[in-house]
């Protein structure tokens, strides 16, 4: 094969890999600036992807599916916020067990459960598709990659220019001072959960009825772990972020490619790669970090 | 309250069960015979507890001083790759080996949690993040380290390739146990677990470190004023939690659970599921014994619960359910009794202004 055909191939995979991660980024974002560490990401993509092929298949419907998918990461996301809000129970704990929780569900019952096939359709776009090595890769897609050209700048006006992202990052910055300007602060952090159960579930969703077609025990494989790592790598801006996943996406691409392409380099480096430069990225730039300052710390109107 | 949820969290399973085709009395049956049913159950039930236990030991330490580490999974397989290559490579016999295997095992996986420690200190990075990420790169570590021949891969046989694996380790570097299979048996690495386990109850409940710790665990601050090296006792905290996922991961390969080599899964989950028996035991060490065992039983019981038809996943369902069924009706009932706080208190202050009125009156 040439190179531009490999260059290619790589390409193709590298972004059918960073659209799932690129849904559930723009929600764990959203969330994250609000302040709350949301691991249950997992948990979100994890079910999203198993409902939307469970919908899919008895409805005939892979777009119906993918709302569903959405619609399980909300109740994710609905149960994580009653728990760690509402209850107090400490966030992270909360997200390892949904994710434990999630995952043996979905094992369980993919295990009793038969689907048929179902995918969303791909859309190709004319002329562009015929552009040398990346037409290919970026113009012929199953048609919910287009809907990030939309979601990333709504989710950045969301965060940097509306009111509510303005009172959802002094939530994230300093509750108590959002708390006396009158913001209920964990009502806004449940909200920005919401919609990163919504994106997570969408992600996980698109990965199942996008990508692949069906599901398999524990498809996401701690893809809501790199989503979380490539927050991180963005320093909680969203440009960054999306940037990390397409990285993390590319070297995904590459570990699978790397057989083919006949090179004997070790895939775990790969595998390790996003793990690594999120926590570089904390270390070399932990002087000028744009960390929210009340990132995992619960809110308690009256404590100090 | 606890009673009547886990009576939820089992009626919730058994109606997976029933909905799915699956005979919800049959599968209870099933793990109680595969892991309370016979002396040969009850070895296996232990063997599955003793690393939860070890694990939960090292986290009850890092909870209580207010710092927490969920990067256990990769330190168990952290501490199951020093003991392993100390277990091939060093030309040592019999308990030698061994205790230096989990000597090993403890600084390994000690010095990879105090790597987050180090960062927090350094640069201010997240602990709960950085271990998190941390268990990330260990297990591509060890997936590096089984697949790679000069390290730990095990050696070609003929001409086909290894499988991902090590080598087994020597007699001499497993963990023996009292009593003969298939009657009861009882390895050695339970009463090094129970015996860690009281060592920690007794040093957080009696002596100095174990009141500062908790002292720190309620208010850093506070603690600091009072002269305890707060960022010190944080670090060491973590470094323990840490060491002891370690020796967890050297009892592993030590014991039959591991099958006596390191493998890519070989860490199972007991990281995870350690941490969660320490959240569910509320960080005390003695009340985290009873809870090793039934996560232990989960474990053992799984594996019977396929011959009735279910999957074996039931049990990651079952333990989920229960843990959600320990942690949330204490918060619960906290929430209802802050709730009925507030309204008593709005209600006195609206007295209190319908009084003031009354005498402006």
């Amino acid at each position: 094969m040439s190179v531009a055909g490999d260059v290619s191939t790589i390409l193709a995979s590298g972004v059918r890999l960073t659209g799932p991660l690129a849904f559930a980024a723009c929600g764990e974002y959203i969330a994250e600036r609000a302040g709350t560490m949301n691991i249950s990401v997992e948990a979100m993509m994890l079910g999203g992807a198993f409902a939307s092929v469970a919908t899919a298949s008895a409805t005939g419907s892979a777009t119906i599916g993918l709302v569903v998918g959405a619609a399980v990461g909300f109740a994710v996301a609905v149960l994580h916020g009653t728990l760690a809000h509402r209850a107090e129970i400490n966030t992270f704990v909360v997200g390892l067990v949904l994710n434990s929780l999630v995952l043996g569900l979905t094992s369980y019952l993919i295990a009793v459960s038969r689907f048929d096939s179902h995918q969303v359709s791909l859309v190709s776009i004319p002329l562009l598709r015929d552009i040398p090595m990346v037409g290919r890769a970026l113009f012929v897609e199953r048609w919910p990659v287009y809907l990030l050209l939309v979601l990333v700048p709504l989710t950045w006006w969301l965060v940097e220019r509306s009111r509510w992202g303005l009172e959802l990052r002094a939530v994230g910055e300093n509750p108590r001072a959002a708390d006396v300007t009158g913001i209920r602060v964990n009502v806004r952090r449940r909200q920005a959960l919401m919609w990163c159960g919504l994106l997570g579930g969408f992600g996980g969703a698109y990965l199942a009825v996008g990508e692949v077609g069906s599901f398999n025990q524990n498809m996401t494989a701690g893809r809501g772990y790199i989503v979380i790592a490539a927050v991180i790598f963005g320093a909680w801006r969203l440009g960054r972020t999306m940037l990390g996943c397409v990285l993390f996406g590319l070297a995904d691409a590459m570990r699978l490619a790397l057989p083919a392409l006949g090179v004997t380099l070790n895939g775990q480096f790969l595998i390790a790669v996003p793990y690594v430069l999120a926590l570089l990225a904390m270390l070399v730039f932990a002087t000028q970090y744009r960390e929210p300052k009340a990132l995992g710390q619960p809110f308690e109107r009256g404590s100090s | 309250m606890s009673a009547l949820a886990v009576v939820v969290a089992m009626a919730l399973s058994a109606l997976l069960i029933a909905t799915t085709g699956g005979s919800p009395l049959d599968s209870l049956n099933a793990i109680i015979q595969g892991s309370v049913g016979s002396p040969a159950a009850w070895t296996t039930t232990l063997l599955n507890a003793t690393p939860l236990l070890v694990v939960a030991a090292g986290a009850c330490i890092s909870s209580r001083s207010g710092i927490f580490n969920i990067g256990q999974e990769g330190q168990v397989l952290i501490g199951a790759m020093a003991a392993t290559a100390v277990s091939l490579r060093l030309a040592l016999v019999g308990p030698a080996l061994l205790v230096l295997g989990m000597f090993a095992a403890a600084v390994a996986g000690g010095v990879w949690a105090s790597l987050s420690a180090v960062m927090h200190r350094l640069r201010g990075v997240n602990i709960v993040v950085s271990t998190l990420l941390m268990t990330f790169v260990a297990q591509q570590l060890i997936s590096y380290a089984v697949n790679t021949p000069w390290l730990l891969q095990a050696t070609r046989i003929g001409s086909t390739a290894p499988p991902p694996e090590s080598n087994q380790i020597p007699v001499g570097a497993q963990l023996g146990s009292i009593g003969h299979y298939p009657q009861l048996q009882l390895n050695l690495g339970l009463f090094l677990a129970l015996v860690l386990t009281v060592v920690v109850a007794v040093a957080m409940a009696r002596t100095r470190w174990g009141f500062e710790l908790k002292m720190m665990g309620l208010n850093p601050l506070t603690a600091q004023h009072a002269g305890v090296r707060v960022s010190r006792l944080g670090a060491v905290a973590l470094g323990l939690s840490g060491a002891f996922a370690g020796i967890a991961g050297a009892v592993l390969i030590a014991s039959p659970v591991g099958n006596f080599r390191l493998q890519p899964g070989v860490s199972s989950n007991f990281g995870w599921d350690g941490l969660l028996v320490a959240l569910v035991a509320r960080n005390r060490p003695i009340v985290a014994v009873p809870f090793a065992v039934l996560f232990g039983i989960l474990r053992s019981g799984g594996n019977f619960v396929a011959a009735t038809g279910v999957p074996s996943f039931l049990v990651d369902v079952v333990k989920g359910l229960l843990v959600l069924a320990f942690v949330a009706p204490p918060a619960l009932a906290d929430m209802l009794q802050r709730r009925a706080a507030t309204a008593k208190a709005a209600r006195s202050a609206s007295t209190r202004s319908a009084d003031l009125e009354g005498v402006a009156a």
